[in-house]
């Protein structure tokens, strides 16, 4: 299994990733070489003492827990212009030649353009690509989940005419579409947020992703919930 | 979003992908202007090696490269100029030619220090040491390449790296009173493969470096080359004396400390380099 996030709004998808790389202690195993996104440099965000406090963390890389079978990326800046379409290539050409069986997509959305039905219930959304749903669409099902509503395409002239419409999202729209096409097993989980403290945001995602893949117990999840 | 006081202002959003540009699918006319722009934008480094056989032919063997030492900006250039670089000592070995939006270089390999230029220079008495006076601008979209043409023809063995450059102090993060900072300071950040002793305090978290220095000093660490990079904070974005001379701590690093010439003239040289920037410095409003 394969996880990664988009650069979205309030950037609740890489801190979604990095709550996931400290708790379950992920290595770093290599990086994401790529022109795609703007370069930075800083020093071991995941630091716990003097020892690990000097390693270097670059701009995309690469954690792995064998244990659970799972590999993620984790994005730490933004995307350099026009290059979103040639990254997001590279990025599924990766996921193909890595067999990597699934992957998870953490995102976000603007609040304030939720439509009248999404205002209701829960801030969290999914998306499963067809070759998914077909794998696990019933586990979904007992989930209860909501899956991220189509809105038309043009709001009260035609409403019968529904697209997938993800502001805020970044890559989140390109990268599932494609996917779709490629028949890349690939589920989007998102949460509608604003930009502030997105703290909090980013504990919801990952709760609402170990609902699924049970990544630690979920005791745990109720203690970060509180 | 609104404001404590009630005024709606609209956040820049960290998403990147504008809507439009994302809704809308490239016509031909625009495939055109992007590949035209592309094709304007792209990096040109010219070598002008003289190992043995015609540069031209020797193009794309790659030679040995011991230090690389590559000041970024008008300050790190000029500490270089004034402590370690002169005419007699070391000659110029390749030019890098870019057009953006904010810098446009000659090939000229005379220039100025107020000039925006990024030249190679080799040290005559030991050939495999290469310096690089950076004090262009290279965009986002060209760094990338920059590393690529430049890295490209440097054989990565035994290679080390440092970096210079500065910064404004108020990118620097502490929880500490900014007034209390000693500007200028240097923080360091090195590869995993740096092993030498570095010659001021590390970059603590959560602060971070982006731009020219930050590819380079990912390239090293993506290809496991052990580099080192000073980062100076200043509060003088100019030119300017005590920024200069803040990296004066690194003349006594292994690297430098071979390569440093005659103290009593790099004042001299230094004061020079300030007074030709203050020409046009005038008063007017």
């Amino acid at each position: 299994r394969w996880i990664t996030c988009a650069v979205s709004v309030g950037n609740v998808g890489q801190l979604a990733i990095d709550l996931v790389i400290s708790t379950l202690d992920m290595t770093k195993v290599g990086y994401f070489y790529t022109d795609c996104l703007v370069p930075m440099v800083g020093n071991n965000p995941y630091a716990t003492g003097e020892e690990n406090s000097l390693e270097l963390s670059i701009n995309a890389e690469v954690y792995s827990l064998p244990s659970k079978k799972l590999v993620v990326l984790q994005i730490r800046s933004p995307f350099i212009k026009n290059k979103y379409r040639p990254f997001c290539q590279t990025l599924l050409s990766w996921v193909k030649s890595s067999k990597c069986a699934r992957v998870v997509l953490l995102s976000s959305s603007h609040a304030y353009q939720r439509d009248d039905e999404q205002l209701l219930g829960t801030p969290l959304r999914y998306l499963l690509t067809p070759d998914l749903e077909k794998a696990v669409g019933g586990l979904i099902k007992e989930l209860n989940w909501k899956e991220m509503e189509k809105v038309a395409a043009y709001p009260g002239i035609n409403d019968t005419e529904k697209v997938l419409h993800i502001p805020g999202g970044g890559i989140t729209k390109m990268l599932f579409t494609e996917s779709c096409s490629e028949g890349v097993q690939m589920a989007v989980l998102l949460k509608f947020c604003s930009e502030g403290d997105n703290i909090p945001d980013a504990f919801a995602l990952v709760n609402y992703l170990n609902e699924w893949l049970q990544l630690i117990k979920s005791e745990v999840t109720s203690i970060a919930l509180l | 979003m609104a404001t404590f006081f009630g005024e709606v202002v609209v956040a820049p959003s960290r998403a990147g992908v504008d809507e439009e540009e994302e809704a809308r699918e490239e016509t031909p006319e625009d495939r055109e202007i992007r590949r035209e722009l592309e094709k304007k934008r792209e990096i040109d480094v010219l070598w002008t090696l003289k190992s043995g056989a015609s540069t031209e032919s020797s193009a794309d063997e790659p030679f040995v490269c011991s230090k690389f030492i590559v000041a970024i900006g008008h300050n790190a250039a000029a500490f270089l100029s004034s402590f370690i670089l002169d005419s007699v000592c070391w000659e110029v070995v390749g030019v890098v030619r870019l057009w953006n939006e904010w810098c446009r270089t000659s090939n000229t390999t005379n220039v100025l220090p107020t000039d925006s230029f990024c030249l190679f220079y080799r040290l005559i008495s030991d050939p495999t040491v290469l310096l690089c006076q950076c004090s262009c601008y290279v965009a986002e979209d060209q760094q990338f390449q920059w590393l690529e043409k430049v890295f490209g023809r440097m054989r990565k063995e035994d290679l080390q790296v440092t970096i210079l450059s500065t910064c404004p102090v108020a990118d620097y993060k502490t929880q500490e009173s900014t007034l209390t900072l000693p500007s200028p300071f240097l923080k360091a950040l090195k590869t995993k493969e740096f092993k030498e002793q570095v010659c001021c305090p590390l970059l603590e978290q959560p602060n971070i470096v982006q731009d020219l220095p930050a590819a380079v000093l990912s390239y090293c660490q993506v290809w496991q080359i052990p580099a080192v990079l000073y980062q100076c904070y200043t509060d003088v974005i100019k030119l300017d004396t005590v920024t200069i001379e803040a990296f004066k701590p690194l003349l006594s690093s292994k690297i430098l400390k071979s390569l440093v010439k005659d103290v009593s003239e790099s004042t001299k040289i230094l004061k020079k380099l300030l007074t030709t920037n203050e020409t046009h410095n005038n008063i007017y409003i």
